[in-house]
């Protein structure tokens, strides 16, 4: 038995932001694979849940007509690798989320739970953030956009207002258009582990493809949320598609990041680890672009 | 006051309608209200797998999976797969065979997940087992016999 004072099912997106409203205190629950945790560690015990489990309407990858990718936020993890979708526009994103556990956990794990949550270990948020998604949040006052940068507030703290949720994430097509990415988590074992540090490369390369037309970096566990490297994106924007360009963007992105220390790892290690991993997820991405090294 | 909320489903193709406490887990369910002891309770957090079942044919925690969210779904535990007369099935008796049991905790949990893979039809690699079966902890036998017993199973499947 899960310590929980009451638990109200929503059966719309509508009845959902109801229910908030009615039960300001409440928590949203969608797999459960974080907060049901909780209330077994006893940090949520004898909260009240509103579960969003029921509402089919929020699975699913679309696209709109303007050819923007419509993630459902009550997609499972392993839905988004499986989905054509996220295969042939964001293959990146449907890797990253691959890492995340366990079979089981990518079953029941959602891709909204893992933004929502506001931690920065999320193995979807560094893509997400790396391909300047949009959030669309519904509540009381409808729907609003917000752009992930900005949703992203501090650790464990998102940008979403009282009885507000999320119900899309949004990749623009001129983000995903003629772009390829590439993620590594870095962690301790290669599953049920959370990452020590995550990195997300994304590059866009000349007809020639050698030249860098644009390149955008993001980390998880490299600060307090999942966060981007501007110095380091700048630095490697216009120059050749090589090896030396790598070396560049990986040292740059050193003044960019604010790793902490703590009990998984060092500050040291994950400084080591962002330049390391930069390098090699630029290789990876300029390679999977048609680039040659 | 407890919380309690009327569900219908199917456990092992047999159609059961109950009355849950909404605080009760589907391993709670499974075991306490149909004897599916199968079903472990290990880690209880999502990261043994000994609770593992299989829900509209992918495989689920059921520890941190509600009881209430099983409404309308279609759930099969380790005892869908012995015979009438208890005779064991193919991926039971290779778990045998190879010496992949040995306190048996996390067996059903383990087969339920190769129920799974096998249902795909599909070959994979010793590798690719081991993604596939990586959700789950066996604290006996150290795996390898463990990714055999459903490598054999796998083969012996593509090949009837």
């Amino acid at each position: 038995m899960y310590d929980i004072e009451a638990l109200y099912e929503a059966s719309s997106v509508e009845n959902a932001v109801e229910l908030l409203q009615e039960h300001p205190d409440a928590i949203v629950i969608a797999g459960g694979s974080d907060v049901l945790i909780k209330i077994r560690e006893g940090k949520l015990a004898g909260c009240s849940l509103v579960s969003l489990q029921k509402l089919d309407e929020l699975r699913g990858v679309n696209m709109d007509e303007d050819g923007t990718l419509r993630i459902l936020p009550l997609t499972s993890f392993s839905h988004i690798t499986k989905n054509p979708l996220i295969q042939e526009h964001i293959n990146v994103l449907g890797e990253a989320v691959d890492m995340v556990g366990g079979p089981q956990i990518r079953n029941i794990g959602t891709i909204g739970g893992n933004t929502c949550n506001g931690v920065t270990s999320a193995d979807s948020g560094s893509t997400l953030v790396a391909y300047d998604a949009i959030m669309e949040i519904t509540g009381p006052n409808g729907k609003r956009q917000l752009p992930i940068s900005e949703f992203y507030v501090k650790a464990g703290k998102v940008a979403l207002e009282p009885a507000e949720i999320l119900t899309a994430i949004l990749i623009p097509k001129e983000s995903y258009n003629n772009c390829k990415g590439h993620y590594i988590k870095y962690a301790m074992r290669n599953a049920m582990d959370i990452a020590t540090l995550g990195c997300s490369v994304n590059v866009r390369l000349s007809q020639d493809k050698k030249t860098v037309e644009r390149l955008r970096i993001a980390y998880g566990v490299a600060g307090p949320v999942p966060m981007r490297a501007p110095t380091a994106e700048a630095k490697g924007a216009g120059k050749p598609a090589s090896e030396e360009t790598a070396a560049l963007v990986a040292k740059a992105a050193l003044e960019d990041v604010n790793p902490r220390d703590s009990w998984r790892a060092s500050k040291a290690l994950r400084l080591q680890l962002v330049e390391e991993l930069t390098k090699r997820a630029f290789i990876k991405a300029v390679e999977l672009s048609g680039g040659a090294l | 006051m407890i919380q309690r909320k009327t569900i219908q489903c199917t456990i092992n193709g047999k159609q059961v309608e109950n009355v849950v406490d909404v605080r009760a887990s589907l391993t709670d369910m499974l075991r306490n209200d149909y004897r599916m002891t199968s079903v472990k309770k290990g880690c209880e957090v999502g990261e043994c797998g000994a609770c593992n079942v299989i829900i509209d044919g992918e495989c689920f925690n059921s520890c941190i999976y509600l009881a209430v969210w099983a409404d309308g779904k279609q759930i099969r535990t380790l005892e869908s797969l012995t015979g009438p007369g208890g005779e064991l099935s193919d991926i039971q008796q290779a778990f045998i065979d190879e010496g992949a049991v040995q306190c048996g905790f996390c067996t059903p949990g383990f087969i339920m997940t190769a129920i799974e893979i096998l249902e795909t039809k599909k070959l994979y690699t010793r590798d690719e087992l081991r993604k596939l079966l990586s959700g789950h902890l066996c604290r006996c036998t150290g795996y390898e016999n463990i990714i055999t017993a459903v490598e054999k199973t796998m083969l012996q499947r593509l090949e009837a």
